[in-house]
């Protein structure tokens, strides 16, 4: 059975609540139809400060601050009972604040893209010296700054996006090109956010590994963004540019995207390059997306909900060899959705969840916990698109019962028992079953989970090229669980061993 | 709902008689259903998309209605629906649909 290392995790949220209420979609499509709306304003009165994001529940457990089973217990709703303390740091990544990042996006710029005002570049340089993973080196491609007029005139006749903190100019993001749309500065801003979201992420996940930036091999990006310009408009490769500004001078990379399938879709491609000996290592990223910033928040204004969706989420996985001592993917059993599955919700369980299932000669109730769509319920309810995770876990649980390896009143034992509290940002490729790749592992080590489900999936029709739905799924385990139910006998274990003998026989006879 | 379905239900309330057409949601969420269906009948109620304004009054049913369920091939049923009809809460779908489809509704089945 071919298996990989999941040798580190890194999870990190970039608190951007700024940029989303200019840049994220839906504030940016308001502006531009109405520029005094109403709604505009009530969003930049209702949105929550760096502080609130740092003591809410799911955001802490992303990071790795809280453990799943704490979320699970903790006092709900989340928005009305925020942690004691601000906490910037977890075991997988950290929150970082705004006007850091704006400092990150900075170092990440290589063409002169990003300018800031004097005074705040200053500041931020201090407060990023303290960062404990930036290095010297990518301290000093932090800019000098310019001059506020020279940032307002860049943004009143050049197309440059201001960029504010506390309401305030501070710099702004260039355009590329005078007439290349897909070298906006808009398009940029958001290619930059992704890539510096993504390096952050990286530096987070060489520290956890114990690892340095040289030893990364490979890097692979499954973000949602296009780089490129007008001639090849998604060209890519953010993930050696990602792994440049990390410092990582071993590396190469390349894109994979496939929507929000795209992580699962790349840890599977990853995992087939390190099994087969073509990478030793392989870093799997992504970095966070602007456009969903307050993508949801009509409807939170409208019912006095919390706008959650002021952070970017980004992450992080590095998968080795199996050493025999890390939890391990198995390749055996993956899920795939082919073209003639079907779109229905259930073909497309059966495809991810039952098929899988059944390749590694398992029940449903063998997998301890499964990992889908892990949006926070308290952002997506109040949104009108109901409680994913939950929908996801009922949903799987009704295929039991369909198969006949479940009894129709033990679905809400099931749920509970096998689902989980959905903790992740909606960012669309971010909650797709990865989040909780850091936390299995951990559960893993101190021996409290023996496999999970890992299961993402993609709308495909937002491109229009196809109707068609995606998804992809991987089954993880402790190590030796796998090893352990291959040391039993299977009919063909036996077959093979009659055969054997026979020929033996035969052979002693012709003698 | 998005703008690019309000469009394709605006033209082909156009192309055809609204008489000789339903709606037919799939919405897990009965909030999210019940917004649908007011986009459908009333018109967007976030004022955002074609249907914005445009009360095309159509008749709009959950899949999950037992009104639909009667009329469905019981393999395709079983097939494509069973699976989800164990999950959702259809009564509350069917409620929150028909709701909006008798509010606004200028036509049903």
């Amino acid at each position: 059975m071919a298996t990989v290392a999941v040798k580190a995790t890194a999870y990190c949220l970039n608190y951007a609540s700024e940029i989303g209420l200019r840049y994220g979609t839906t504030p940016y499509q308001e502006y531009a139809a109405h520029p005094d709306s109403q709604f505009l304003k009530d969003l930049a009165a209702a949105a929550k400060p760096y502080e609130f994001a740092a003591r809410y529940a799911p955001n802490l457990t992303y990071i790795g601050a809280m453990s799943t089973a704490e979320l699970e217990a903790y006092p709900k709703p989340c928005l009305e009972n925020l942690a004691a303390q601000v906490t910037r740091f977890g075991k997988y990544g950290e929150i970082m604040p705004e006007d850091e990042f704006l400092g990150l996006l900075d170092i990440c710029d290589v063409f002169d893209l990003i300018w800031l005002e004097k005074s705040f570049a200053a500041a931020t340089r201090e407060k990023l010296a303290k960062h404990p993973l930036l290095t010297e080196a990518q301290l000093k491609l932090l800019e000098a700054g310019h001059e506020q007029a020279a940032i307002e005139a860049e943004a009143a006749d050049n197309h440059a996006l201001p960029l504010f903190i506390n309401g305030v100019l501070v710099g702004c993001c260039r355009r590329g090109h005078d007439v290349d749309e897909n070298l906006s500065a808009h398009v940029l801003l958001e290619n930059l956010a992704s890539k510096a979201g993504a390096v952050l992420s990286l530096m987070h996940l060489i520290k956890n590994a114990g690892l340095t930036p040289a030893d990364i091999d490979f890097v692979v990006d499954c973000s949602e963004e296009a780089a490129g310009d007008i001639n090849q408009r998604g060209g890519g490769n953010m993930a050696k540019a990602i792994a440049e500004s990390a410092g990582c001078a071993n590396a190469s990379g390349f894109d994979l995207r496939a929507f929000c399938a795209a992580p699962v879709a790349a840890i599977l491609a990853s995992s087939g390059m390190v099994a087969s000996g073509i990478r030793k290592n392989v870093a799997v990223v992504s970095g966070g997306s602007i456009p969903k910033l307050y993508m949801n928040a009509r409807e939170h204004v409208k019912k006095n909900v919390p706008p959650m969706e002021c952070c970017m989420g980004c992450f992080a996985v590095l998968l080795t060899p199996d050493d025999g001592a890390s939890p391990v993917i198995r390749l055996d059993a993956v899920g795939k959705h082919s073209v003639g599955a079907g779109a229905s919700p259930q073909a497309v369980t059966a495809a991810l969840v039952f098929e899988p299932l059944q390749a590694a000669g398992l029940k449903f109730t063998d997998i301890d916990k499964y990992a889908p769509e892990m949006h926070d319920p308290e952002v997506t309810v109040p949104a009108g698109a109901g409680n994913v995770p939950e929908a996801n876990f009922k949903m799987i649980a009704a295929l039991a019962v369909m198969k006949g390896q479940l009894e129709k009143a033990a679905i809400p034992a099931f749920v509970k028992e096998r689902g989980l509290h959905g903790f992740a940002p909606t960012q669309g490729h971010i909650p797709s079953g990865v989040p909780f790749l850091g936390h299995a592992i951990d559960a893993m080590q101190t021996g409290q989970l023996g496999r999970a489900m890992i299961i993402g999936k993609g709308s495909l029709f937002l491109g229009r090229l196809t109707n068609l739905a995606d998804g992809a799924s991987f089954i993880v385990e402790k190590p030796g669980l796998g090893a352990a139910a291959q040391e039993s006998v299977s009919r063909s274990d036996v077959e093979a061993v009659i055969l054997d003998v026979l020929g033996d026989l035969a052979k002693k006879l012709k003698e | 709902m998005d703008l690019q379905n309000q469009k394709r239900v605006q033209e082909a309330a156009e192309k055809y008689n609204a008489e000789d057409i339903i709606v037919v949601l799939g919405a897990s969420d009965p909030e999210g259903a019940g917004i649908y269906a007011e986009t459908v009948t009333a018109g967007d109620p976030t004022y955002a998309g074609p249907l914005a304004g445009v009360s095309l009054g159509l008749p709009v049913y959950h899949i999950l209605d037992p009104l639909l369920k009667a009329e469905a091939d019981p393999a395709a049923w079983e097939d494509q629906i069973s699976m989800m009809e164990m999950v959702l809460d259809g009564e509350a779908l069917t409620a929150a649909v028909a709701e909006m489809r008798e509010q606004h509704g200028k036509s049903v089945l």
